[in-house]
């Protein structure tokens, strides 16, 4: 099909309100003699104007194909063990996905792939899951593309999930893409909003794009598994409830499925400091006002005292103050604690990227006009090197330290 | 200054500009404060070709002349005066090697230098600054080889650089016929470095005293004859004086920018200061100066490249109006800066300081008014 | 050794700002860059390239503008630049996207290893490298931080996780996303910017890389997006005035319920 024939605009019904216009994330479409009128060298086809003229002027044509949907029941979550552990965003998104399963009036299933990991089931009972399907095996004893993604794929064909949720891990976002591509289905990364529509019960799945500038949500509306990966710390975790019950599926695979081509020949952790940036609940923050690195001693023990970790933004590590694990931000790690403490950060749109997700953002800089103070809960006007110590001296008090 | 530029002189001028704000900016404070020689910035230059945009493409270069050089230096230049005359010093001691040089002279040197080998040219002593006809050192000829006596004062990026051009008197009862360019390579025998020299700016380039204690070089290492010494020095000086004016140029551009920015963020009276016609009037004539002397040093460069004979009024010219400008216009930012100007903090007051050499050396300004007024007076004789 | 850089042209992002009448995307001055993290893939080739010998092709899916972006990697150091643009790519998601980059490299022909960043800064799904990977049925590691050592049949990699790295040896060829510790991606040179202005950039077409028309554009994509919309700004709180101490006192009591 050309690509004219693709969208159109139905001219006897535009009545010319320019709605389609305004909501266009491209520009590409224009007003000629009182009618909507498409670009489409900018068009991306993304339907964004479809939805949003109100008397139905736009059409976008596609393929039609046909699809069995009523053999794909059931809310799936890949559930990430490492070292045998299983990680806390897979309860997170049992607690989601026991949502979207009541909507959806389906079952809430569980995945875990390892080695030696049977007893840990009954952890994925107790937090909702209806049913657990396992894989236990030596091959997969540590996460490897090939394996993982070959079975991962072998239970969905057998099994028909409607819907599949993982963390956006780093084992998440490559187990799950690759698998996306083997299935030939939709799969939508970084997801910080899941939701079923009502009418056509298909999963809703909202975010971030443009470094988080703009807000999406996409549907796949006629593949399936819907699959989708959502960030540590973005939904909350199931409750537990002790003793729950459910049933337990196990398989096994031959050789050919669970065979490698890569291998894992050592793992090194590296931890800079005893809490992980990315996971921590409690982070104080260095930016350009520091001044210096030793200054950074003054953050480290306002961490310390509130048992939380040191960040930075980009001007610290950029001056060689303090080592680039630490940055937060557009080019760093993106951190969601319920309390971050920014001293001396400008507030630049990099750096909010990574943290205006927190709970609570403390703000402490010297300049009325820094555009933190936009984002933060609490601004502190003043001088960070009398606020910080005062703040540390004060929280041991209280906390007794 | 768009439509002035061909494609290729865009090009030269984007990636210096690129490699100014990336990477001399961020470090230039820090290479002031410590007096050290910008290695790193060096190594980013040869790798991205810059120090062979003035050398033919035969011997590695890019096959600019004289007006992409300045382009280059004037934008490295923005970045830190200082470590931008690493790049442009080391043009100056290789000029003697282009316009003098003899083919295998040519073939050795050039395409190391277009690489960053770095050069240095050696002719200013402590009794001979403006008068050079004064100079003491001298070669004497010994069979296959010359043996060089005497010591050469602020020599600029002396100590660090691996080639030096030097000039050096062979016969001092000929006067100005008497005195001849030599090459001399680091590590020759009798090749000395005296301390390095605290200054007031431009503290990222190395000055040093270079000192010949009885050094043997080939006889190879003469550019072109004996007794072309200052006629050789006078081209090279000639070429090379668009580059000086570029880098003031760059500097008081870097001024005028942080001017600007600053009176436009500044909050007094309830105002931003640049709403003050006084300042506005101030910003108004330093960006009135800076433009003067780009189109200035650019008619100068361009005619050095033409090849015309005539060129030392017209880059005399420049050289005094860029560098009186970047005087001006300098201390001008650091008034608007006010307070925060005089602090090491602000990048202003450095530029302050940086300004300075370029009124003194390559010729002081008065020298330079001295050659202007000189060559009007030989005008008007011929007319 | 013969290695595909994989790159993207993208709009400068720190740039983009929402209209706020509009709530549209506002990309009139703002400018296209390579994808940030493709510049480390573009850097990690071209010194493979230097230590190893052989070629390096930098291929990018776009429309035609983004043919200044392969001229910027060529610049750089890449040998050919290849364009792969049809408007019948408009509207592909990442399936699609991968399908048709494979459909490329299954053209090109003999490689050593394919070279992705490991996300884009305007979709940031990371999955089309790992796309491409499973299309052309070719084993791959993702997050790759160092490339340790290459032989001819494999390469040893060190793979960045949450708790530090894993060493992964994997046979060649095979696909690598990187990640930005990998490298310090350098500056163009003068005599790179002069071949990259006289390099051609081969095009390639739907038609000439024979894809299945179902399989690409909008038809080809299994995601759709519904809606576009700003995300609810977060609101500003309070400025805390007073003295030192009455400041400390309130952000201390705050914050208590959540220590």
């Amino acid at each position: 099909m050309s690509f004219e024939k693709k969208i159109k605009i139905l001219k006897e019904v535009c009545v010319g309100c320019g709605f389609c216009v305004k909501v266009c994330p491209f520009a590409a479409i224009g007003m000629k003699s009182k009618k909507a009128v498409i670009d489409y060298d900018r068009c991306n086809l993304c339907g964004a104007c479809v939805e949003a003229c109100k008397f139905n002027a736009i059409e976008i044509k596609t393929l039609e194909r046909k699809y069995d949907h009523a053999s794909y029941k059931g809310v799936w979550v890949f559930c990430e063990q490492k070292k045998g552990e299983i990680q806390s965003v897979a309860y997170e998104l049992l607690g989601e996905g026991r949502k979207l399963a009541s909507k959806l009036n389906s079952k809430l299933c569980a995945v875990l792939l390892g080695e030696g990991v049977k007893e840990k089931a009954g952890d994925l009972f107790a937090r909702g899951a209806d049913i657990v399907y396992l894989v236990d095996s030596p091959h997969l004893k540590y996460y490897q593309d090939d394996p993982y993604s070959k079975v991962l794929t072998e239970l969905i064909n057998e099994f028909k999930p409607e819907v599949l949720l993982s963390g956006a891990t780093t084992i998440g976002r490559s187990l799950i893409a690759r698998v996306a591509i083997r299935i030939n289905t939709g799969l939508t990364a970084d997801c910080t909003g899941l939701d079923i529509d009502p009418e056509k019960k298909l999963l809703l799945q909202t975010r971030p794009a443009f470094g988080g500038n703009i807000m999406a949500t996409i549907i796949t509306p006629n593949h399936r598994p819907q699959m989708a990966t959502v960030r540590h710390k973005v939904m909350k975790e199931a409750a537990v409830e002790k003793g729950r019950a459910g049933t337990l599926i196990e398989k096994e695979y031959k050789d050919e499925i669970l065979s490698t081509r890569t291998n894992l020949i050592d793992v090194v952790e590296e931890m800079e400091e005893t809490i992980n940036l990315s996971e921590a609940d409690i982070i104080v923050s260095g930016g350009r006002g520091i001044g210096g690195p030793e200054n950074f001693k003054l953050i480290r023990e306002l961490a310390l005292a509130l048992g939380g970790a040191v960040g930075s933004s980009r001007a610290a590590v950029d001056a060689n103050w303090i080592p680039y694990s630490h940055q937060v931000g557009q080019t760093g790690k993106t951190v969601c604690p319920k309390i971050y403490i920014a001293c001396g950060i400008s507030g630049q749109i990099q750096h909010l990227i990574g943290m205006q997700s927190s709970k609570i953002i403390v703000a402490i800089n010297k300049d009325p006009d820094a555009p933190i103070f936009k984002v933060a809960t609490y601004g502190i006007v003043g001088d960070l090197f009398q606020v910080v110590p005062a703040l540390t001296k004060k929280f041991k008090q209280i906390l007794g330290k | 200054m768009g439509t002035l530029l061909t494609e290729e002189q865009k090009m030269i001028r984007d990636l210096c500009r690129q490699i100014a704000r990336e990477k001399i900016k961020p470090v230039a404070s820090e290479y002031d404060e410590k007096e050290e020689f910008p290695w790193p910035i060096v190594k980013i230059l040869a790798e991205s070709d810059i120090f062979g945009v003035y050398i033919a493409e035969e011997y590695g270069g890019m096959g600019g002349g004289v007006f992409e050089m300045a382009l280059a230096t004037e934008e490295l230049s923005w970045g830190c005066g200082g470590i931008a005359l690493a790049f442009a010093a080391t043009g100056l001691g290789t000029f003697p090697i282009i316009l003098f040089g003899n083919d295998e002279q040519k073939k050795k040197y050039l395409p190391k230098i277009a690489k960053g080998t770095i050069a240095a040219f050696c002719i200013t002593e402590a009794e001979a600054g403006s008068d050079v006809g004064s100079i003491k050192t001298t070669a004497v000829k010994d069979g296959d080889y010359y043996v060089l006596n005497g010591t050469k004062q602020w020599i600029t990026n002396g100590g660090e650089a691996d080639i030096y051009t030097a000039i050096a008197m062979t016969n001092k009862s000929k006067g100005a016929r008497g005195a001849s360019a030599f090459i001399v390579e680091k590590g020759t025998k009798g090749l000395e470095f005296g301390k390095k020299e605290k200054k007031l700016g431009i503290r990222g380039s190395a000055t040093r005293e270079v000192v010949f204690n009885d050094c043997r070089i080939p006889k190879e290492n003469l550019l072109s004859r004996e007794g072309m010494g200052f006629i050789v020095a006078m081209k090279t000086f000639d070429y090379s004086r668009p580059g000086v004016a570029s880098q003031a140029v760059g500097i008081a551009q870097r001024a005028l920018d942080e001017a600007v920015a600053y009176a436009h963020q500044r909050k007094q009276f309830g105002q931003l200061i640049s709403g003050f016609q006084g300042l506005q009037f101030m910003l108004a004539d330093m960006s009135i100066q800076v433009e003067a002397a780009r189109a200035m040093v650019y008619r100068a460069a361009k005619i050095v490249d033409s090849g015309e004979k005539n060129i030392a009024k017209l880059s005399a010219i420049a050289k005094t109006f860029a560098s009186d400008t970047a005087m001006k216009v300098t201390t001008d930012a650091v008034q608007i800066l006010g307070g925060y100007g005089y602090m090491r903090e602000y990048p202003v007051e450095k530029l302050m300081r940086d300004a300075k050499i370029t009124q003194i050396y390559e010729g002081t300004n008065q020298i330079q008014r001295g050659v202007i007024a000189a060559n009007l007076i030989k005008e008007l004789k011929k007319k | 050794m013969n290695i595909i850089v994989c790159i993207k042209q993208v709009p400068n992002t720190t740039q983009v700002r929402i209209n706020p009448e509009t709530n549209t995307l506002i990309r009139e001055g703002v400018e296209s860059v390579i994808n940030p993290f493709d510049m480390y893939a573009i850097e990690e080739g071209i010194r493979l390239k230097e230590k190893l010998g052989g070629k390096v092709t930098v291929m990018s899916m776009g429309p035609p503008q983004a043919e200044e972006a392969l001229r910027e990697a060529i610049s750089m150091g890449c040998d050919e630049g290849i364009l792969v643009t049809d408007r019948a790519f408009a509207g592909s998601d990442t399936w699609a996207t991968s399908y048709v980059l494979s459909q490329a490299v299954k053209k090109i022909g003999d490689f050593n290893i394919i070279l992705c960043g490991k996300q884009a800064s305007d979709g940031d799904t990371a999955q089309v490298g790992p796309g491409i990977s499973t299309h052309l049925n070719i084993p791959q590691v993702t997050y790759v931080k160092k490339i340790e050592s290459i032989e001819d049949e494999k390469i040893r990699v060190e793979r960045m996780t949450e708790e530090g790295f894993e060493i992964i040896e994997a046979p060649v060829p095979c696909l690598l996303t990187v990640v930005k510790e990998i490298n310090e991606p350098r500056l163009p040179s003068l005599k790179g910017k002069m071949r990259a202005k006289k390099s051609e950039i081969r095009k390639m077409t739907a038609e000439d890389l024979g894809c299945d028309f179902d399989k690409i554009g909008l038809d080809g994509s299994p995601t759709r997006v519904v809606k576009i919309f700003t995300p609810r700004p977060r609101k500003g709180g309070e400025i805390l005035k007073g003295e030192l101490s009455e400041i400390v006192e309130k952000i201390t009591g705050e914050l208590k319920s959540e220590l």
